[in-house]
């Protein structure tokens, strides 16, 4: 895992590029401190900072083909590598070093821009040209890895992390209040919209060419949904789904470093492991999040799971402290507002990994969208089963069946319950049908946005911003399959994967594999008849089914557990809150950056401190204005920009490397 | 006890201390304004502060939907039966 930055001038040269992408690379260090490249050509320049995982000897970027006139900055891995070199080498490459990056290069070179379909991967790159004049970026199909770029006085400024492109100190720093209104309605931006007025993120299964001074986006991937889902047998779905996991897992497995394993407790995580365990015969080092408040604890089925696999197990206790003592380094690395603390220990967990002395970690993340895990889904179900019969009694007392991990959700009476869910009840054929209820409780802290954010958002309007990235026939899929299409394509990308994910990771030089995630997994998962991954409320189905001889029975039959951190509680312990917490919220801070009403966050203040505020709301509300507070301090106010890298330590690549 | 109640509405969950955005007769489920947590917040407030004990089955909007329903609830309860 890497970082990568690059510039491409529209009009012709500019001399500085290196010193520039010099800074850009010293600003996203942590997520390759292992070498510094660059290679310039006229005004285009290509710089890389190299975390070394394959080919820890010849793996060096930029790299090039033979004769030197194609040229690749690339951040990721290529899982199947090996078999695309394979065929490569058939054709008459000759390659020079062991690496995955040179096969996209050679790739590149038979296929073009069509190489993307051959690549099983989790990859952001930039491939220069030098006979065409152009500049092809590419970021992976499920958003793994992230790309960010801005367009500033005739340059195109692209890099691995925002951070970057400020470094070049050529970029206005300003939050967008449209991200804002997302982030209040979704948990995420809808990419290409970032933080930042004026940054752009690639979506995921995207393409751009930059050529002669045009910028053209394109489209190669997309999660789509059948329109008559397979005949496949249940059992026949059963063998190919483990026989996808097996591989997916294997092929993840390659790097020529150590690779660890989390382990949350739950079936995703354990299924990971089990598979590492059972169908590799590599040792293993899993790494787990205990709290030290139990209510969020899931530390005795992490040993369990530990102990049933022979695992060496490593963990980390986290409190409130914790919490809070590196919430601002996390947002300095989600660069994003978020509604949650839950990235907080997810950051120290990766701290952990590092500690321990791994570099890749192996984790269950996506099982739950591929295949049908989350709540959400459920609930969709419940009521869409309610909404063809609104006046039944006895339909809605499905409701109760989900959420039997909140308290407050089982403590309350039906009727409650019932209106909750009756947001949006009427139209099941609503293309959002699945998603009103969370939208609508989210986009409810509004209430706190002042008149001058309000103004800046006027009538802009979130839901149009996400019906833009729906494909065609989004609206003829069943409930549920639009309800996976938004988790996956939403929130996936927008938040588990980059703030909860990659930038928690790379923020300590630890680089995530997601074997769920293989897109092979994910476009047969998208195949199977519905009632395969979730048989009535049985949440994945499928993958207990399969994995059950592998696990210990007490995994499989646990009910899911959403993965939850302390949120308000860790800023105010005892009743007083942490210093910088204090400064952010006080009502001289919140006027003065001017996103939020100083007088209702003073009332929430006051309401936390107090320990009332125990709802998702509540709590959602004050971690939103928190890290948009620190957001706006770290990259608005204070941003410091970043010196260039040393001079000796910045390679240039120019010429291609002889073998 | 009306304007306690009404204190407690304003400051817990419309956080607005300015008090003339809600009416006493105005639905607090068609404002949107208490979830269910809301609700287990609006309950815990009503027993500790009138030392009354809230059943289940009296759990409905008939008593709880809006400040004037709150207030002759509270007044109902405290006078024993």
């Amino acid at each position: 895992m890497c970082g990568i930055a690059g510039i491409y001038n529209f009009r012709g040269t500019q001399a500085q590029s290196v010193e520039t992408v010099s800074r850009m690379l010293s600003s996203i260090s942590h997520r390759g401190p292992d070498g510094f490249g660059a290679y310039h050509d006229g005004g285009v320049c290509l710089g890389h900072a190299r975390l070394s995982i394959i080919d820890l000897s010849g793996g060096g970027q930029p790299m090039s083909n033979e004769d030197g006139s194609v040229w690749i900055t690339f951040n990721g891995e290529i899982f199947n590598f090996e078999e695309l070199r394979a065929g490569l080498e058939e054709r008459g490459h000759r390659f020079r070093t062991n690496s995955d990056t040179e096969v996209i290069v050679h790739l590149y070179e038979d296929l073009g821009h069509g190489c993307l379909e051959r690549l099983n991967g989790q990859f952001a790159f930039a491939i220069w040209d030098t006979a065409k004049r152009e500049l092809f970026i590419a970021r992976d199909r499920m958003g793994i890895r992230p790309i960010f770029y801005a367009e500033q006085n005739g340059a195109f400024y692209f890099a691995s992390e925002a951070k970057a492109l400020f470094a070049t100190g050529h970029m206005e720093r300003k939050l967008d209040p449209l991200a804002i209104d997302e982030i209040f309605t979704f948990w995420h931006t809808v990419a290409p919209r970032t933080s930042f007025e004026g940054v752009h993120e690639l979506p995921a299964g995207y393409y751009l060419v930059l050529k002669s001074g045009a910028l053209e986006r394109h489209k190669y991937w997309e999660l789509e949904f059948p329109e008559e889902f397979s005949n496949i047998s249940f059992e026949d779905a059963m063998d190919e789904l483990k026989r996808l996991l097996i591989d997916s897992t294997r092929l993840q497995l390659k790097a020529d470093v150590p690779v660890g394993a989390y382990l949350s407790g739950g079936l995703d995580s354990s299924v990971t492991t089990a598979l590492i365990r059972n169908y590799t015969g590599s040792k293993l080092q899993t790494f787990s999040v205990a709290f030290e408040d139990g209510d969020y604890d899931e530390s005795p089925f992490q040993k369990e799971m530990a102990k049933a696999l022979g695992t060496e197990h490593n963990e980390i206790r986290c409190s409130y402290k914790d919490i809070r003592d590196n919430f601002e380094k996390v947002i300095w690395h989600t660069e994003k507002p978020v509604l949650r603390t839950a990235p907080s220990p997810l950051f120290l967990l990766a701290g952990l990994a590092r500690k321990t002395g791994f570099k890749v970690v192996l984790t269950g993340e996506g099982a739950d969208e591929v295949l049908g895990g989350y709540d959400i889904f459920k609930e969709a179900k419940i009521r869409e089963f309610w909404a063809r019969m609104p006046e039944s009694n006895l339909r809605p007392l499905l409701l109760k069946k989900l959420y039997p991990y909140l308290p407050a959700f089982q403590g309350q009476s039906r009727f409650y319950r019932e209106a909750f869910f009756n947001s949006g009840l009427t139209a099941a054929s609503d293309e959002f049908f699945s998603h009103r209820p969370r939208w609508a409780t989210t986009a409810k802290n509004k209430m706190f946005f002042s008149e001058a954010l309000r103004n800046e958002i006027k009538s802009a309007s979130p839901e149009s911003m996400m019906r833009l990235t729906l494909p065609a026939s989004f609206k003829s899929w069943p409930v549920v399959a639009r309800a996976q299409f938004l988790e996956t394509r939403g929130l996936l990308a927008g938040y588990i994967l980059s703030s909860q994910g990659d930038r928690m990771l790379m923020g300590n030089s630890i680089e995530g594999r997601f074997p769920f995630l293989d897109h092979r997994i994910v476009e047969f998962a998208a195949t199977l008849p519905l009632h395969y991954k979730i048989r009535g409320i049985n949440e994945k189905y499928i993958l207990k089914k399969c994995m059950a001889p592998h696990l210990p029975p007490n995994i499989v039959k646990r009910t899911k557990q959403p993965y939850l951190a302390p949120d308000s509680k860790s800023f105010f312990e005892g009743g007083k809150s942490a210093g910088y917490a204090e400064e952010l919220l006080s009502e001289k801070k919140v006027a003065e950056y001017g996103y939020f009403n100083p007088r209702p966050v003073a009332m929430l203040v006051n309401k936390c401190k107090k320990g009332g505020a125990i709802g998702f709301k509540d709590n959602m509300a004050l971690v939103g204005i928190l890290s948009t507070q620190i957001l706006h301090r770290q990259f608005v106010e204070d941003f410091t920009g970043a010196l260039p890298l040393d001079r000796e330590k910045l390679k240039i690549v120019n010429e291609p490397v002889r073998a | 006890m009306r304007d306690e109640v009404r204190d407690f509405i304003f400051k817990n969950f419309l956080f607005d201390d300015s008090g003339d955005s809600l009416n006493d007769s105005d639905s607090f489920l068609e404002k949107g304004i208490i979830d269910s947590t809301g609700m287990l917040e609006l309950v815990a407030f009503l027993e500790e502060k009138y030392g009354i004990r809230i059943e289940d089955d009296e759990l409905v909007p008939e008593n709880l939907d809006s400040v004037e329903r709150l207030v002759q609830f509270i007044s109902r309860k405290k006078v024993p039966s």
